[in-house]
């Protein structure tokens, strides 16, 4: 297993997560600065990831969307917060309506990953935070693998408010 | 799928209540046994009325309930509301295992990759 550390912290809302790959870090680098490499990890294999803008500059914009097993889109937008390869990569992470604009009624996480070369490894560690409760679980019932489908419910019950 | 049963009211509470160290420390140590709001003025050094402030924030979030004995307020942490958010980062986590299990993957095919590339392309 290539996870080293979990830390959890139920009262700040935060997760860290941090796994030793034995790559040099400019590869690692690669899986998460390259769009076709990304697409390849970023979603489960029942909703793979297409990115379409990848802006991975201070400020710059990415969108991406997964697509599941009925063909079904769902729509998500970074932010890039801070970038420096090969070691920082922080964004907001949120979701987008169907045509991929930043959707404002629903909840927005920060995720940073640092990386660290270490010899002939690689340390990465990705931590994730959320503003609120709410916005936790939303963020999970919808981008959970198998809460893909159960938000369909949840925006539905948003839009009829 | 996780149903939210909190107000929009309420979880504003719960995250003006969670945006302060002492208030979270006041979480984490009631957790596990009550603590009186005299013994935790003593431990953060700070006078009996400012912790009973965070605590009357705590209250209104519903993270902590607060019970008599005798002459001491004694305070404990609600643990459902603590639980709930337990959950959801226990989700987040096997999202996460799941996405560096592919990541792995992703470079152990560089290693069984390197050696039919480099014999594909022989040099000139």
């Amino acid at each position: 297993m290539t996870v080293t550390d979990v830390r959890k912290d139920p009262t700040a809302l935060t997760m860290e997560i941090v796994s030793e790959f034995s790559a040099p870090i400019d590869r690692v680098w690669q899986l998460l600065a390259d769009p076709r490499q990304l697409e390849r990890w970023w979603g489960p294999p029942t909703h793979p990831a297409t990115f379409t803008d990848f802006d991975l500059t201070p400020n710059g914009a990415v969108a991406y969307f997964m697509t599941g097993p009925d063909g079904e889109q769902y729509h998500g937008w970074w932010r890039v917060r801070a970038v420096e390869a090969p070691n920082l990569l922080e964004v907001q992470d949120g979701f987008a309506d169907d045509e991929g604009e930043p959707n404002p009624d629903l909840p927005v996480n920060v995720m940073r990953i640092d990386l660290a070369s270490e010899g002939s490894t690689t340390r990465m560690t990705i931590r994730s935070t959320f503003p609120t409760l709410d916005a936790m679980e939303q963020t999970l019932s919808m981008g959970a693998e198998e809460g893909m489908l159960a938000a369909l419910g949840q925006i539905d019950a948003i839009l009829a408010e | 799928m996780v149903v939210c049963t909190l107000t929009d009211e309420e979880v504003d509470r719960l995250f003006q209540a969670l945006a302060d160290r002492t208030r979270r420390d006041i979480v984490r140590r009631t957790m596990l046994d009550d603590a009186s709001v005299s013994a935790l003025a003593r431990s953060y050094d700070m006078s009996f009325a400012a912790v009973q402030k965070h605590v009357a924030v705590l209250e209104r979030a519903e993270l902590v309930v607060k019970r008599r004995s005798g002459r001491e307020q004694l305070v404990r942490c609600n643990v459902d509301t603590v639980r709930r958010a337990q959950q959801l980062l226990d989700q987040l986590e096997s999202i996460w295992r799941d996405r560096l299990d592919r990541f792995e993957q992703l470079l152990a095919e560089d290693r069984t990759t390197t050696t039919p590339l480099e014999t594909e392309n022989p040099t000139p």
